[in-house]
């Protein structure tokens, strides 16, 4: 039995040193035809691997990954190597005679512990980028993240700066009844903008179901949770803009959320923030304002098509939501489709409660918009002050 | 007693306790559901040939993607591994049926009725249930469609089911043994299948609670997911979670009991390490009590947390390596020959251990934030369940099917069959790690343009694989009508009680127990 043990172990040795022959080969070879720049072009546009990103934890996250991936290609080997070399020396067709051998606990002790020591070594990397990973101390910059169905809103904690990021990719180009651009679904109207080399802290939740915040150039991913606050970090080592998507199922149009980051040198950076605010002062100006009948059409068109497309249809003919045209809501008394719009339905949670989500110009213009398109023509009108009168005398 | 055959008619189906008609019906029921849950992966597929939105709406799309993974993990793979323990377990430890054959004939047949309620839940006002298989409140709650009360109910079935299922055959397996038959002695099948009816046990009764809460949340009021009212919607997955680990173990330990059968048969060499194969397995068992939150990563838990789940999931890799290692050992200058059930079972071994390697990936938390969530978890936990459980379950039909029908299989039929399905698979999951690592999040039904080319090629390869499963019931079914007749051993001096009994095997086996050596 120790002879067949020894037998064994100085053929498995043999077998281990050829194998461990064929990566370095393959790795030469890899290399050598990885010389073409036209093959690494046409691995770029398939997409083969992890983005290295553009922070410091994502270079370290890519770093880690790559690591892992050689341990595991180098024991795959191995592992294949041997199993090969069975099955090609091993066969019954070429007259092998099936050796008697079997157990040996010094070889089971042997790939329970070499394993196990491989395993604390990937484990000591993995430890110090997580707690890096956790460590959102210090942040220069605060903004909150919050999931809606099916859209963020983010906001420039202390500046008075919050606005809602939608998806811009037409219905057409979904549809296919016209040609997908070059970002297709992972475009926004309006993106997070971030200044570069300054430590930003996002603070993520949600206001109705799951959602999960995740740019890959960032590596940063967060669930966001209703009701919980989580937080991550993030410095941008490059300007640039970088995409990303919702990454937990959150119902029908999940894969229509995108994230668009904007990053910025610290400069204009500042001008953009100024910009918003002075947006934001603007609007509370136009709060007071009358608009006629055609700017609360354009800018109701708008708001319908970012916010309510998703549900009612293009053409307000329903869908996952009930039909918008000739129907009680939008054709009957303008109390209650007000109410509707600012409060919700109860008992329907997908309908959302508007009256926190859009302005008072946003939710005037979107329901005269919905009143007088597709045939619907009530025309009747409200201004923003009308849904600030509703929303004080309830 | 022995010459008792089998009744008249369907009565025969409906009120059996024969283990082997049980095991057969099993058997053939988990196909049917792989085949629908087959045809609800093909929508995705189809749907994800290319960009944009042109068979289904995302609201279906979202009921198929949840579908399949419900039908696939309850009413594929794990009946398919109780036909084969029902007719097995009682022929491999020597006993004349399982031990409680009336209850087995009721976890049976309440099966059919659990995935009729489910299936019909697709034709209900608002679409069946929507929210992925994991089914996260409050998606699954709050904003869930009316279809969810069936889709509870049919939950609750199919865990009465699975609970009746293991008592069984923890009962059978530690009282039925013939005289001599020791625990030690058992063939691996037994021993992964008596862990895995403990497992079963253990979690069966928390999934069973985690949807009883959700009825509560639904109908009556309560907030355990709802933070509006006091609840936690991460407690959610906590308690899916400490279900759902255990649960992919189900899927795959009979299937390592499976491939530790066949391996030592036509490599012509006993099995390397029996007795670590049973404490590897049973290490496995345990860690997957405590490795639940690594499907959580990204959920925020304090880093306490993170690290311990880490540390416990890549100690998953130790057990599991084992088991590898004692395989490949195992075959290692035998006298190898490559019948179907072989092929099946070295690609079992390959393509396993590839998914334990992205496993490992994906237990390191740091990289974990890049892969969550993402098409390299999809490519990860198909190439376990489906050259994993699925493979070992072709095997397994491949391997003990003369023993069952008394006819061989068509070996040339067999072999087109593990290569089709063999490249097919390949060619579906492997662009998912590609598509995956590049940014892909799984759950969408339309994507940017850069995952277009990857996602051509899967969708190409789900129609061979789909495909090739009908050419695998064209096979069984030609080769229980007829063919070239099996030996009592079948196979070259294969070890176990099964192949020293008649081949078909009569109705009634061991009715006195065999002597043991």
């Amino acid at each position: 039995m120790r002879l067949i043990g020894k037998q064994l172990a100085s053929k498995l040795l043999w077998v281990l040193g050829q194998v461990l022959l064929l990566p370095t080969l393959l790795m030469t070879s890899v290399q050598a035809f990885g010389a073409s720049d036209a093959v690494v072009d046409e691995a770029q546009r398939w997409g083969l691997n992890m983005t290295e990103g553009v922070t410091a934890v994502s270079h370290e996250i890519y770093d880690l990954h790559m690591l892992i991936f050689w341990i595991c290609v180098w024991i795959g080997v191995v592992v294949f190597g041997v199993m090969f070399y069975s099955m090609m020396m091993h066969r019954k067709s070429s007259g092998a005679v099936p050796a008697k051998f079997h157990e040996s606990t010094a070889v089971e002790l042997a790939w329970t512990l070499i394993p196990a020591l491989i395993l604390v070594l990937m484990a000591i990397p993995a430890t110090s980028s997580l707690i890096k990973i956790y460590d959102s101390s210090e942040a220069e910059i605060n903004i909150k993240i919050v999931g809606y169905q099916w859209k963020w809103q983010y906001e420039y904690l202390g500046e008075d700066v919050s606005f809602f990021s939608n998806l811009t990719t037409s219905q057409d180009e979904i549809y296919g009844l016209a040609p997908k651009g070059e970002h297709y679904l992972l475009e926004v109207d309006e993106p997070l903008v971030i200044p570069i080399n300054k430590k930003v802290r996002f603070l993520i939740t949600a206001n109705d179901v799951l959602h999960a915040w995740w740019v890959p150039a960032l590596a940063v991913k967060r669930d966001a949770i209703p009701g919980f606050v989580n937080d991550a970090w993030t410095i941008i080592d490059e300007p640039g803009i970088y995409r990303g998507q919702c990454a937990e199922l959150c119902g029908k149009s999940h894969g229509f959320m995108p994230i668009v980051v904007h990053a910025m040198e610290e400069a204009d950076y500042a001008n953009w923030l100024a910009g918003k605010k002075d947006e934001a002062e603007e609007l509370k100006a136009a709060m007071s304002q009358t608009f006629t009948m055609d700017e609360l059409y354009a800018r109701g068109e708008k708001v319908y098509q970012a916010n309510c497309v998703a549900c009612h249809g293009a053409n307000g003919g329903g869908g996952l939501g009930p039909s918008l045209v000739g129907t009680g809501i939008t054709t009957g008394p303008i109390n209650a489709h007000i109410n509707v719009m600012v409060n919700g339905v109860a008992g329907n949670a997908v309908m959302p409660v508007f009256g926190n989500q859009l302005n008072n110009i946003d939710l005037a213009s979107v329901i005269t918009f919905k009143r007088n398109a597709w045939g619907n023509n009530m025309g009747d009108q409200l201004q923003p002050v009308d849904i600030l009168t509703f929303k004080k005398n309830q | 007693m022995g010459d008792h055959g089998p009744a008249k008619g369907f009565g025969r189906w409906l009120f059996t306790t024969n283990h082997k008609d049980i095991g057969s019906m099993y058997l053939w029921f988990s196909f049917a559901m792989f085949l629908m849950g087959g045809v609800f992966a093909l929508v995705i597929r189809a749907e994800l040939f290319q960009p944009g939105l042109q068979l289904v709406e995302p609201e279906f799309f979202n009921q198929m993607t949840t579908m399949h993974g419900l039908v696939m993990v309850f009413g594929a793979v794990m009946p398919a591994f109780v036909g084969l323990a029902n007719w097995m377990i009682p022929m491999m430890v020597g006993a004349p049926d399982m031990a409680l054959p009336r209850m087995n004939n009721w976890s049976f047949w309440i099966l059919p009725f659990a995935f009729t309620l489910l299936a019909s839940t697709l034709l209900m006002e608002g679409g069946g249930p929507n929210f992925g298989w994991t089914f996260y409140a409050p998606l699954s709650t709050t904003y869930a469609p009316p279809s969810v009360t069936y889709f509870i109910f049919a939950v609750h079935i199919m865990g009465a089911s699975s609970i009746m299922g293991s008592i069984n055959i923890i009962a059978t397996i530690l009282n039925m043994r013939a005289p001599g038959m020791t625990l030690m002695k058992m063939p691996l099948f037994v021993w992964t299948w008596l862990i895995t009816a403990y497992l079963l046990i253990a979690v069966m009764p928390v999934l069973a609670g985690c949807v009883t809460m959700m009825l509560m949340d639904i109908h009556f009021g309560t907030s355990f997911f709802s933070a509006a009212g006091g609840g936690d919607p991460v407690l959610f997955q906590h308690v899916f979670w400490f279900f759902g680990h255990p649960e992919v173990y189900i899927m795959i330990l009979p299937a390592f009991g499976i491939v530790s059968a066949i391996i030592p048969t036509f490599a012509r060499k006993p099995l390397f390490g029996y007795a670590s194969m049973v404490y590897a397995t049973a290490s496995i068992a345990f860690l997957s009590f405590i490795v639940w939150a690594h499907h959580m990563f990204t959920v925020g838990m304090p880093i306490a947390g993170e690290l311990f789940f880490m540390y416990a999931t890549m100690l998953i890799a130790v057990p599991t390596g084992v088991k590898v290692f004692n395989w490949v050992t195992t075959m290692f200058r035998g006298s190898m020959t490559f019948e179907t059930p072989m092929l099946f079972a070295i690609a079992f071994v390959i393509l396993f251990t590839i998914g334990g390697f992205s496993g490992l990936m994906l237990s390191i938390a740091p990289a974990d934030f890049q892969y969550h969530d993402t098409y390299f978890v999809v490519a990860h936990f198909h190439y376990v369940l489906v050259p994993g459980a699925v493979f070992s379950i072709f095997a397994a039909v491949y391997y003990w099917l003369p023993k069952w029908c008394g006819n061989m299989y068509d070996e040339r039929l067999g072999k087109a069959h593990f290569w089709l399905s063999f490249v097919g698979l390949n060619l579906t999951f492997f662009p998912m790690h590609f598509v995956g690592l590049a940014g892909m999040p799984r759950r969408i039904p339309d994507y940017a343009l850069q995952f277009a080319d990857f996602n051509q090629v899967a969708s190409m390869g789900a129609f061979l694989f789909g495909f090739s499963q009908v050419f695998f019931l064209f096979i069984v079914i030609k080769t229980i009508r007829g063919g070239e007749k099996a030996t009592d051993a079948v196979w070259d001096n294969p070890e176990g009680l099964e192949w020293t009994i008649p081949s078909p095997a009569p109705y009634h086996t061991f009715t006195t127990p065999p002597p043991i050596k």
